[in-house]
């Protein structure tokens, strides 16, 4: 279980990355055929927004693949190290 | 009865916390239920659609706002404690949802108007983020462990309560205005919408009373007597690789699922009704009451359910069932209120005309409903609104609205389909509290099961709606296409919480 959860990681960067130039593709293609100031706020917002949390989702990704989620805590004295 | 570490009844507790969360949801959702009037007051009128969409941005921005709030007052709840930093952020919801209520239109101040109800709203989510860890922190934080889910469970039921009573606010008044249904609604529309609004100050002030008698959590107590507190919680939250973990599995493989299932149930099914359905203003709001009414005691079942078996498999059962569904739900709601299938019953259209005299201007204003009853019992009302001109010359305008009454045979397979998605919402949402609780610690814990359940209910979960209707605006050939947003969310999040959560409960979160 343990290198299936490891080997998953290397899918959620993959995924992270993918969702996120389809993000940016779909924002850029939108803008250019309407380019009015409520395209490009609404998408605008979207690019900004999405950004730090498909960077988290990398990195969640990167912690899988490193093993840190093998084994989960079981009590608090284990998280806050 | 329970009696907690400083001796206060566990009710008192319960009900002091969840009186102010349900408040502060209530301001927060009035906005999102009177959305397209606000479209109307506070946005240019050059497109419906836009003006719309500039709504469920607004909207939307209180949601993305959240998971700052929660950084903010989750820092300031575990510094200086719950029970004030949840006070304040009460205080701040009421002052800037009064205000909002004050604001002058678009045709009265211009550009302004838009920007201070963005800011207020901005407030409102700022807000928000600091309330509800502060209060499922504050309960779970009173609760014995064998009892956790079922208590922070009521804690849990606020949030739909909010968009209840929100919504019952908004049907009394717009049926009180005036003793002519007609002109109650006209009246409504013009400026009786800043009633809920201001309202919100009654209710802000007393549960501001209610939680000034509450005392101080006893484990927040406990660790600020042994001088344990946090120094710098964001950075304990965020910077240590231990609990770092812990907030992105929290938010990736639970709550981003969580927060796609809550609002597509709750809101994006109230939009999709009114916007591709056409279901008439008043029918949509009163199915979604109804539907709450019958699901909301399941937050507590299933709160407590969690207790015996366990957070996480709840949690995902109502991931799996609402993915599965959706789609079928949706498309059953399309058909039975369809009249493309029907018949019109030619002897039973009216028409109706009134004509408005507009001062100083030589033109009048017509407004044309049509009504056409269809054989499978819906009623399909046009209204169209024409100038006419001194010389008798009518000039069409290009605004039309279409709206739809359901018979009651429909108008409760409808109520139906909705409790089927609030049934879902509540197996999800139900055990949250205590799952956050009990994954970090008492000194960080504000701010860390503030942070994922803001960013999966504020981002993910709050821009379903405008997500689900701008991908409905690009594929337009497709009704359904708005499914897909919390579709691929919640099968995301049910892969990973699957395969990297644990069921286990965790006994003692004092610590």
């Amino acid at each position: 279980m343990n290198s299936i959860k490891r080997y998953l990681g290397i899918l959620w960067i993959a995924i992270a990355i993918i969702s996120y130039s389809i993000l940016l593709k779909t924002a850029y293609g939108q803008i250019s055929t309407k380019p009015t100031t409520d395209t490009i706020m609404q998408w605008s917002i979207f690019v900004i927004i999405f950004f730090p949390i498909a960077i988290g989702f990398v990195l969640f990704g990167w912690l899988a693949f490193k093993g840190d989620y093998d084994r989960l805590p079981t009590s608090s004295d284990e998280i806050g190290d | 009865m329970n009696i907690t570490a400083d001796k206060t009844p566990i009710r008192k507790v319960i009900f002091a916390s969840s009186v102010g969360t349900l408040i502060e949801w209530y301001d927060f959702y009035i906005f999102g239920s009177l959305a397209p009037i606000i479209a109307t007051q506070f946005f240019p009128q050059t497109d419906p659609t836009a003006a719309l969409l500039a709504t469920l941005a607004t909207f939307a921005a209180g949601f993305i706002v959240r998971p700052f709030g929660a950084l903010v007052f989750g820092r300031l709840g575990d510094k200086v404690g719950r029970k004030y930093t949840f006070l304040l952020t009460l205080i701040l919801m009421g002052g800037s949802t009064f205000a909002i209520g004050l604001v002058p239109g678009y045709t009265t101040i211009g550009f302004a108007a838009p920007l201070i109800v963005l800011l207020l709203r901005l407030v409102q989510g700022l807000a928000l983020g600091g309330e509800y860890g502060g209060a499922a922190t504050y309960v779970a934080e009173h609760s014995p462990a064998k009892r956790r889910g079922f208590f922070t469970s009521w804690i849990q039921t606020t949030a739909t309560l909010g968009l209840l009573l929100s919504l019952g606010i908004i049907l009394i008044t717009r049926k009180s205005l005036a003793p002519d249904e007609a002109d109650s609604i006209r009246a409504f529309e013009s400026w009786g919408w800043r009633i809920p609004f201001w309202f919100s100050i009654v209710l802000v002030g007393m549960s501001i009373y209610i939680r000034m008698k509450m005392h101080e959590s006893p484990l927040f107590t406990k660790l600020k007597s042994e001088g344990k507190t946090s120094v710098n919680p964001i950075k304990e939250s965020l910077m240590h690789r231990g609990n770092l973990k812990m907030v992105l599995l929290s938010l990736f493989g639970a709550v981003m699922g969580q927060g796609v299932i809550w609002y597509t149930g709750q809101f994006y099914a109230q939009t999709f009704l009114e916007n591709m359905c056409k279901v008439d203003f008043e029918q949509t709001r009163t199915i979604m009451i109804w539907a709450i009414i019958f699901a909301t005691p399941l937050f507590i079942f299933f709160g407590h359910l969690s207790d015996k078996v366990g957070r996480k498999w709840i949690i995902m059962a109502g991931l799996l069932v609402a993915v599965v569904s959706y789609r079928p739900i949706y498309q059953q709601m399309i058909e039975i209120t369809s009249t493309k299938e029907s018949v019109v019953d030619a002897s039973k259209t009216r028409i109706e005309r009134v004509l408005q005299k507009i001062d100083g201007q030589p033109y009048s204003l017509q407004s044309t409903t049509t009504y056409h009853l269809y054989q499978n019992g819906i009623t399909e009302k046009t209204i169209q609104a024409d100038t006419v001109l001194a010389s008798g010359e009518e000039k069409l305008q290009l605004k039309s609205k279409l709206s739809k009454t359901v018979p009651s045979n429909t108008y409760w397979a409808i109520v139906a389909l909705i409790f089927i998605q609030i049934v879902f919402v509540t197996m999800v949402y139900g055990p949250i509290a205590a799952f956050l609780v009990e994954i970090f610690p008492t000194k960080i814990r504000y701010t860390s099961m503030s942070l994922p359940y803001h960013l999966g209910n504020g981002v993910f979960g709050g821009l379903t709606p405008f997500i689900a209707v701008l991908l409905g605006t690009i594929y337009a050939g497709d009704a359904l296409v708005g499914l897909w947003y919390p579709i691929s969310i919640g099968t995301l999040s049910l892969i990973i919480g699957t395969i990297y959560l644990n069921n286990k409960i965790d006994p003692n979160v004092n610590d």
